[in-house]
């Protein structure tokens, strides 16, 4: 596996991946922020949400629809909002009969169902296009300099660097389950459920073990360059003229979204 | 696909309201500064690497899964595993990292709610889980096994009704729905990952008993840790039923609170102050429900007591 095998950055050299980290993660954040804060039914603050991502898609490189096609990632989730289209006073919409209840959809229901998912759909794709424009040791980076505590930041960064290659272990694990699990066609083989998650403790036991030993060799090996508590990086930010009017016209353009939607 | 969401818990953004967001960082950011100032206490630089790594392998594991009927699949979602093997503080650190690299790299829950997503499946299960653990802690192997399953059964039936009652709070879901139906899921994910947690466990108990005995990190939480466990079990034992049975009581509650203003059309400004949650809940439950809380107490101190005296023979 290569080691970008879980990164979701596209490169390009446009005006939003060059644009500094810092001001990336701020905006994204105040913007989703923003969307939380949006009344229901707000459709016209809606509306500009979703043009202000289409703008910063434009200004990515990475073509219009490149956030539309990831952002189905929430939908499922939806599911659970469901019962606010029944359960919240209001007129009835929409009435049907289902084995043996009934159901009433109602107006005030169905606005804020509608409202939720729009929040969380144009929400996430400020979120995919974040992680498409930065790199995500920069985005580590800037959380640091967010006042993140180092010790976490540091265990992101282990968490980044190590998990491909600890999905090559378990990719490893797995062949080998798969190839000492040989079946003749149309029979059953193989033990019950217990058995068969037994097996699978097994070898989460064992990727715990190998785990914990490659820590003690990268840490020796860590402590051999002198490490001395802390990463450091060759790659220092600096904010720039450029940087403050990208994001001060951001701003600006979140407080419209919200006046808009308020008044 | 490398990495795939494996539990309806990770909430997006825009499912949470700003309050109850707000009140879930704070939470989560207080339990954080406690967590690193405590394993910068107690451990060295060289925690630091092996958190990073165990994390990537809580991250790991989770693709190990197996099939159980109809091709839906178990998997271990690691926060007791984590708290159990690495301590309660390092296991919440470990943990933290787990589910902002989830959200922040694929989406998989929200930035905003990125609190609320680490209290219910990185603070709370491995809280939960330790807590339960750590009272088996000196007992006999299959003791400690079963211990620790139930403990890892109920960490994720912990992050699950938070879950529900976050959603509720916030005016996005129907409590008398999202509560038996998230406890309802969460029971048969928790069963997997009670199975895994043991296996996993047994396993390294058998090859390198020296990581979880006497003087590892697993042994080194405080005595406190099993009242905190046993707290937020009981706060789960007598909440979800209380919230299944009787969701309208709950609600009152918390509209007088101001949480779901959506819902104050329904009543008048004065509507729900006249011993709101008691007039909705009749006699005979609230009879029941002492009755359960006596029985639970009274089983966490037969197994707290039973626990106790088999400790210096073992």
């Amino acid at each position: 596996m290569h080691s970008d095998a879980f990164d979701r950055y596209h490169h390009h050299d446009s005006a939003l991946h060059r644009l500094d980290p810092r001001i990336k993660v701020v905006m994204a954040i105040a913007f989703i922020i923003s969307n939380a804060l949006l009344p229901d039914g707000a459709w016209m603050a809606f509306g500009l949400a979703w043009l202000f991502v289409l703008l910063a898609s434009a200004l990515s490189d990475l073509g219009l629809g490149y956030t539309f096609r990831r952002s189905f990632i929430v939908l499922p989730f939806a599911l659970v909002a469901v019962t606010v289209l029944f359960s919240i006073p209001g007129n009835p919409v929409f009435q049907f009969h289902f084995v043996m209840w009934d159901f009433t959809i109602t107006d005030a229901g169905l606005l804020r169902f509608v409202s939720i998912v729009i929040r969380s759909w144009i929400s996430v794709q400020m979120a995919i296009l974040l992680v498409a424009v930065t790199r995500f040791p920069d985005l580590i980076h800037a959380f640091e300099h967010l006042r993140v505590p180092a010790i976490l930041t540091t265990i992101i960064a282990f968490l980044y660097r190590y998990l491909f290659v600890l999905s090559d272990e378990v990719i490893r694990l797995l062949r080998a389950r798969q190839s000492r699990s040989a079946a003749a066609a149309g029979q059953r083989s193989g033990g019950g459920v217990l058995w068969r998650a037994r097996v699978s403790g097994n070898m989460a036991g064992q990727l715990f073990l190998r785990s914990y030993e490659r820590s003690d060799r990268i840490y020796n090996a860590m402590l051999a360059r002198g490490y001395a508590g802390q990463l450091l990086t060759l790659n220092p930010h600096e904010l720039h003229g450029s940087d403050w009017v990208y994001a001060v016209a951001a701003f600006l353009l979140i407080l419209a979204m919200q006046f808009v939607g308020r008044f | 696909m490398l990495y795939s969401p494996i539990a309806p818990m990770h909430i997006p953004d825009g499912f949470l309201s700003i309050v109850i967001s707000v009140i879930c960082w704070a939470i989560t950011i207080v339990t954080l500064g406690v967590a690193i100032s405590r394993t910068n206490k107690s451990l060295g630089e060289r925690q630091v690497p092996l958190m990073g790594v165990m994390a990537a392998f809580i991250f790991a594991a989770q693709m190990i899964n197996f099939p159980v009927a109809g091709g839906t699949s178990g998997h271990l979602l690691g926060g007791a595993l984590a708290a159990i093997t690495l301590g309660p503080w390092a296991g919440m650190l470990v943990m933290t990292a787990v589910i902002a690299v989830q959200g922040l790299l694929f989406q998989d829950g929200g930035l905003v709610v990125m609190g609320a997503n680490i209290l219910n499946m990185g603070l709370l299960t491995a809280a939960v889980g330790y807590g339960l653990y750590r009272s088996a802690i000196g007992s006999k192997f299959t003791t400690k096994l079963t211990v620790a399953g139930v403990a890892a059964w109920l960490s994720v039936m912990t992050g699950a009704l938070a879950t529900s009652l976050q959603l509720w709070l916030s005016g996005t879901a129907n409590i008398g729905v999202v509560v038996p139906a998230m406890l309802g899921v969460h029971a048969l994910i928790g069963v997997g990952e009670a199975l895994v947690t043991v296996a996993a466990l047994s396993f390294i108990l058998r090859t390198r008993p020296d990581l979880l005995g006497e003087r590892s990190a697993s042994a080194q939480g405080g005595r406190g840790w099993i009242l905190t466990g046993v707290l937020i079990t009981l706060a789960v034992v007598l909440l979800s039923p209380l919230a299944s049975a009787s969701p309208d009581g709950l609600n009152r509650v918390a509209m007088d609170l101001g949480f779901i203003q959506t819902a104050q059309t329904a009543n008048g400004p004065l509507a729900g102050y006249i011993v709101p949650f008691l007039s909705s809940i009749s006699a005979s439950k609230i009879v029941a429900g002492s009755i359960g809380v006596i029985v639970v107490l009274a089983i966490a101190i037969i197994t707290g007591r039973s626990l106790q005296t088999k400790k210096p023979n073992s």
